[in-house]
């Protein structure tokens, strides 16, 4: 009787909508199975067997995606309860911490940062050690640093967020080296050189410091602007730039294996 | 470009022969066709410049959007009192909370001192009984004056504007505009009042 079901359930026109082909029987239709999906065609259909060889990769690439994902969930997650004004933001950090149900998902959110950074330089050491930079891959190198500088600017945003000491005053002098940057910032070298009519162009209220911090000093438009900036800018040029940097690996050959 | 008579070519309008040929390519036309004047720029450069244009419009439109029009930010020009009301030889802190400033009558002048570290930007604090400003982030200390002394702040603390309004008599702090010592900037008349 129980076939019965299966089949009345497998011929149905819902099951068929969903499910176009059956399951595959032979290499070929796994592999097509796996290329036409969506979702199945992000994995490769073989994996090289040297490629499961922890002592050689670290599997930190793995891993840093892995925490990618998590910082990504429970960041979402946290954003349910987390208000970026400076009248709440101190309070629903605390209140996620003490009150919230299994709040701990703001300490996982914290420490997987952390740990994600750590991850991503072991992987950019074990890239490096076992020359995965060479030719063909110098372009996923290259790839790859700026996914490490978006990381890490993923870290000096979200550090702002829990607007306490730590993070006001971390924060303020981080901020403060844009002041020197070339040109664009006012105490830095040539910022009297852009001028209209005898009026500075580049002062404390217009230089890149101003357009980072929102102010001319941290406050409430920098809090939300580096809260946009954690949760919807970067994450979405990061998770852009791990595809082509998977992309490129896929395309390379897979993970390398010795060669 | 419109319909034009032909005529003959002016201000170096002649293209040489091998733009010719590749506008000629590039606009679709039969290679043997001479470029005209209408050819040379084709629908689809005119388009590609449009696009380009409005693209860079829109990137510059959303760059200046960046950059806040309105601070909530207490304002930087604030009166403290009259002239009266700071004591010789006094730092007076009723302001630091508010406005970031202490304001010292010492030898004859009165000067407002930003409450900023000129190391890497905490507020010191004023230590009356030890006679001096210590910043609790790194030990920057600095003299009454502002002079620095201990610690590895490279450079005094800044001084605000600082004047008499003449309506009432009242003193005017401007922090918008600063005067650093090592520049020679205390001696600007607008960085101190003179006080009996």
């Amino acid at each position: 009787m129980l076939k019965d079901l299966q089949k009345a359930i497998v011929k149905s026109q819902v099951w068929k909508s969903i499910f176009r082909v059956g399951i595959p029987t032979d290499n070929r239709k796994r592999a097509m199975a796996m290329l036409g999906n969506v979702v199945l065609h992000l994995h490769p259909i073989k994996v090289k067997k040297s490629g499961l060889r922890m002592s050689y990769t670290w599997c930190m690439g793995g891993t840093a995606f892995f925490l990618f994902l998590v910082e990504t969930i429970t960041g979402v997650l946290l954003m349910f309860y987390y208000r970026p004004t400076v009248e709440y933001a101190y309070f629903d950090m605390v209140d996620l911490r003490e009150v919230a149900a299994f709040g701990v998902m703001r300490e996982m959110h914290r420490w997987g940062a952390h740990a994600m950074v750590i991850a991503v330089w072991l992987h950019m050491f074990r890239v490096f050690m076992t020359g995965s930079y060479k030719p063909p891959r110098e372009f996923n190198w290259n790839v790859g640093v700026i996914l490490l500088v978006l990381t890490l600017l993923l870290s000096f945003t979200g550090y702002l967020l829990p607007w306490d000491q730590l993070a006001i005053w971390a924060i303020t002098v981080g901020s403060n080296m844009a002041r020197a940057t070339p040109l664009l910032g006012h105490e830095g070298p040539g910022a009297s050189f852009l001028q209209l009519g005898g009026t500075q162009l580049v002062h404390v209220g217009s230089d890149a410091r101003f357009g980072l911090i929102a102010g001319r000093t941290i406050g409430g438009g920098t809090l939300i602007r580096f809260y946009v900036l954690h949760c919807v800018a970067i994450p979405l040029a990061a998770a852009f730039l791990i595809a082509v940097h998977f992309w490129r690996v896929r395309r390379d050959g897979g993970i390398s294996g010795p060669v | 470009m419109s319909d034009e008579p032909e005529q003959e070519s002016t201000a170096g309008e002649t293209p040489p022969a091998r733009a010719e040929a590749a506008a000629t390519q590039a606009s679709g036309t039969k290679p043997s066709d001479d470029v005209t004047r209408r050819g040379f720029f084709s629908w689809a450069a005119v388009a590609w410049v449009g696009f380009t244009a409005a693209v860079g419009g829109c990137v510059s439109a959303w760059g200046r959007f960046m950059f806040p029009n309105v601070l909530y930010e207490p304002p930087t020009t604030f009166k403290v009192g009259k002239p009266a009301d700071f004591a010789p030889g006094v730092v007076d802190t009723r302001f630091v909370e508010d406005n970031g400033v202490w304001i010292v009558n010492e030898e004859g002048r009165l000067y407002a001192l930003i409450a900023i570290c000129t190391h890497l930007g905490c507020p010191p604090n004023w230590l009356e009984a030890q006679n001096k400003f210590k910043c609790p982030c790194h030990g920057s200390g600095y003299y009454k004056n502002g002079i620095n002394f201990e610690g590895p702040t490279p450079r005094p603390l800044e001084r605000a504007a600082i004047a008499i309004d003449p309506s009432d008599g009242q003193v005017v702090v401007d922090k918008a505009r600063k005067f650093l010592w090592e520049q020679g900037q205390w001696e600007d008349p607008a960085a101190y009042i003179e006080v009996a």
